[in-house]
């Protein structure tokens, strides 16, 4: 019987070309301007490091006090930083099972052969916890341990790409390399590794920028041979002393921190501990902390660009517009066919008949528009760099899940679409129409 | 032409006749609101600098194993190296001047601070940006000074980093000087930077100049900008270069080439180490252009979509009255009645829509303006909108409405 229906509407699709040609290409270019958008969403707002995101935590203490508020600013939200005071302090206290306070570094990496100019990378300073943290998949070697960070040890951990660039990709575990004029043991070099959003540093990055990480040194090491800060630096009071010093001795805000908590009550355990570590450190206004999971630190830090949610938006509002017009041309499409309807009911079809072969003709439709789709989502996949920023472009990309998505939606759209004037089909009155003729 | 046959044809159709106005209710509210963003992103891509634009560019440059202290001594070290540079750059036969300076407008890097009109004010008049450079500076970028003067070569103080002293003259741009000084005549004024307590004299007002970032953290203090004559002494350095007027690019390569010849020890980016000016205005707006691109595409599927979903509705409604429209022609009306039949009909549909459309587009505008950073949309762009819409359902309704004219008066004799 279905094949029967399949026949019937393929009958009636080619009875109006013009017509079915509008309805598969205005599906088509529906599901096509919202799948491309919905593309560059997905890859933007996906969770980086989904098997731990929910253990992952941003912790923010209110280091400034009512006064260091913005102007304008209602809420009392601290801080996005933390003052080199407090993460030093909170790396000492160490009450999460990992954690590791960071700060953006672009040093200048002085190649061993000759004629090679020097070249400028950019990494973290960070404690040596923060690898397993973070699961940094590592090629060869690993991070470095607790000692090193203690005894501010000349250890590096560089990335697959860096490694091609010096040493040629083969396994230099144990190696130097010449971080501005200083050599580092090399003990660690990681695999192709590119999170995104790159989630331990939103601030600093903004979640989504080209250049790759490619030198991570230990965090006390840096800080003793002077290794400035290359992420935002924010003052409420300017530093008593000037230079680096002064900046780790002020109540200027550099630095980012994550700490792993792996249940709720470790969770509420840190909460509580943060307070009283507020209470005690600033005790002229009441301790204002807030302990963020990571992805809700994401959204507070609106990783996500507000022109990708508002272009998702209203591509999807094309999308519903491509609908209502779809079911109009539908609707007067299909009451066209009362009679043959009125024949059908006639002859003995019943009310669900005429819904399976109606509806069958609209998911046929919707079919055809899917491939469309599926075409013009490529299309627009391909070509979303020339529109949006490069960082953000190259994460969109095509894969099984996406094609699916797309005749999916395709599909359903058109069956949507369908469902009022097969409704309004299934209603004809047989004896009416047989009369009326 | 009366209406009320019309009305009685139309609520034959009820469904047909809500959908087509719904969907161009949901077109006018989707257009409204796209070409207002896109006119707001021409609008900010367009906007000047304040700068001289053309054979401007820029220079980013890191030495290697320069001190990153901030004693005497390594500043003076980075100092004569920076010198040095600038030197170099001037003496290139394409280059008409080049000064250090510490960021660019549109280049992102932006220093920051609060100024006051009081020493210690706890909250600061007015966020400005800093340009830290030279007295040369105000020729290379090209900016127009108004009132008060340049600074001398004696004002010029070498400056580290994270130093934390405020200027003693300053020269701000004509946006500032009338937000700090709303009666005028800032020239000779003394103002307060980053709260602290060593006053700035204001000796020069610059007309235009944009500050470095276009984010939106920074949209309530674009024009303010102040220029501090003190040189930025670090670890890296940028240059503005003014090549000779049409020797941007021999300049650009000469440029390169000349840096590494007096010191090979440094970091150019291969991409980014020199950039035009155009370069840099390319890809501080490249987000702005893309929505824009973003929005002019969905406004133009969106369009072709409801056009082509009115022809076929109306081809169809033709088609069904095929016989009434014999008939009316037999019993006397006009080619051209029919034609404005068909039309009215669809200025009455798009209109009905429409009225529904500027509910929807204000409704929408203001949902967007609560869950984003978007301002109030004025009335100019609903009418405009609604004039597209209707213009586009006469359009539209046109081809079929010629074809039902067309139906000659014969059909009404004959039986189906």
């Amino acid at each position: 019987m279905f094949t029967y229906y399949l026949d019937l509407a393929l009958r009636s699709l080619k009875r109006n070309p013009a017509l079915t040609v509008l309805m598969i290409l205005t599906i088509g270019f529906g599901v096509g301007a919202s799948m491309t958008t919905w593309s560059v969403f997905r890859a933007v707002s996906g969770d980086p490091i989904p098997q731990k995101s929910a253990r992952l935590y941003v912790p923010q203490i209110d280091m400034w006090g009512p006064s260091g508020r913005a102007p304008n600013s209602t809420d009392n939200d601290p801080p996005n930083a933390l003052d080199y005071n407090d993460a030093v302090a909170l790396m000492r206290d160490h009450r999460a099972k990992l954690q590791s306070a960071l700060y953006m570094i672009a040093p200048s990496v002085i190649p061993q052969r000759a004629g090679q100019h020097p070249i400028n990378v950019s990494g973290h300073a960070v404690f040596g916890e923060f690898f397993p943290m973070v699961e940094a998949p590592f090629e060869y070697g690993s991070g470095w341990s607790a000692d090193d960070d203690a005894q501010r040890a000349a250890v590096a951990v560089i990335s697959h790409k860096l490694n091609g660039k010096l040493f040629d990709g083969a396994n230099s575990v144990g190696k130097t390399v010449n971080v501005e004029g200083r050599d580092y043991r090399v003990v660690g070099v990681l695999q192709d590794w590119h999170p995104r959003p790159l989630y331990y540093d939103v601030v600093n990055t903004g979640g989504f920028r080209t250049d790759d990480e490619d030198l991570f040194l230990p965090f006390n090491t840096a800080i003793s041979v002077d290794m400035p800060n290359q992420g935002n630096t924010n003052c409420t009071d300017t530093p008593a002393e000037s230079g680096f010093v002064g900046l780790q001795h002020s109540s200027c805000i550099w630095i980012a921190y994550m700490a792993q908590l792996d249940d709720a009550a470790a969770a509420d355990a840190y909460r509580t501990y943060l307070e009283g570590f507020a209470h005690t450190r600033y005790p002229n206004w009441a301790p204002n902390v807030r302990l963020h999971s990571l992805m809700d630190w994401l959204d507070h830090e609106h990783v996500v660009p507000s022109d990708t949610k508002v272009s998702l938006l209203l591509a999807l509002g094309l999308l519903v517009v491509c609908l209502v017009n779809t079911a109009g041309l539908l609707l007067a499409k299909f009451l066209r066919r009362s009679s043959e309807i009125g024949v059908r009911r006639a002859l003995g079809a019943s009310r669900r008949e005429i819904y399976t072969q109606f509806l069958t003709e609209g998911a046929m439709i919707g079919v055809a528009g899917g491939v469309l789709g599926l075409l013009l989502t490529g299309l627009g996949v391909a070509s979303v760099g020339l529109v949006m920023p490069k960082d953000i472009a190259s994460l969109a990309h095509l894969d099984v899940s996406l094609l699916l998505t797309t005749l999916v939606v395709a599909v359903c759209a058109s069956l949507l679409a369908s469902l009022y004037p097969t409704f309004r089909a299934a209603q004809v009155q047989p004896a009416w129409q047989l009369k009326s003729n | 032409m009366t209406l009320h046959p019309m009305l009685a044809a139309l609520r034959r159709h009820k469904a047909g006749v809500v959908l087509i106005a719904l969907q161009i209710a949901l077109t006018l509210a989707i257009v409204c609101n796209a070409i207002f963003i896109i006119g707001n992103r021409i609008e900010r891509v367009q906007r000047p600098t304040g700068l001289a634009e053309n054979d401007l560019f820029q220079i980013t440059q890191l030495w290697v194993g320069a001190p990153t202290g901030e004693d005497a001594a390594s500043i003076d070290k980075l100092d004569a190296m920076l010198r040095s540079d600038v030197e170099t750059l001037r003496n290139l036969p394409d280059v008409e001047s080049a000064v250090a300076l510490n960021t660019m407008p549109l280049s992102n890097s932006t220093w920051s601070t609060g100024v006051g009109l009081n020493p210690k004010q706890e909250t600061s008049t007015a966020q400005s940006a800093y340009y830290f450079s030279s007295e040369q500076a105000i020729k290379t970028l090209g900016l127009h000074l108004v009132a008060g003067r340049n600074f001398t070569a004696e004002e010029i103080r070498s400056r580290a980093l994270r130093a934390t002293t405020q200027p003693a003259v300053v020269i701000v741009t004509k946006a500032l000087a009338d937000k700090l000084f709303p009666d005028g005549n800032a020239v000779g004024k003394t103002v307060y930077y980053d709260g602290g307590t060593n006053p700035s004299t204001i000796v020069g007002v610059v007309e235009r100049l944009q500050i470095p970032s276009v984010a939106s953290w920074s949209s309530n203090f674009t024009w303010y900008s102040t220029l501090v004559p003190s040189v930025l002494n670090a670890n890296f350095s940028r240059y503005a270069v003014r090549a000779k007027p049409g020797r941007l690019d021999a300049a650009m390569s000469a440029a390169r080439r000349a840096l590494f010849a007096a010191n090979p020890m440094r970091v150019i980016d291969e991409d980014r180490g020199i950039r035009s000016f155009a370069q840099i205005r390319a890809e501080a707006y490249r987000s702005d252009r893309g929505m824009a691109i973003l929005m002019g595409v969905i406004c133009l599927i969106l369009l072709a979509v409801t056009g082509a979903g009115i022809v076929g509705l109306t081809s169809f409604w033709v088609g069904q009255r095929h016989k009434q429209i014999g008939v009316r022609r037999a019993l006397g009306a006009r080619k051209l009645d029919i034609l404005r039949y068909f039309q009215t009909e669809n200025l009455m549909i798009a209109g009905g829509g429409a009225f529904v459309g500027i509910a929807l587009a204000i409704g929408l505008n203001l949902w967007l303006m609560s869950r984003f950073e978007m301002e109030r949309i004025p009335v100019l762009y609903v009418l405009f909108g609604v004039g597209v819409v209707l213009l586009l359902g006469q359009l539209a309704v046109f081809a079929p409405a010629r074809r039902a004219a067309n139906v000659p008066p014969v059909v009404a004799t004959r039986s189906v």
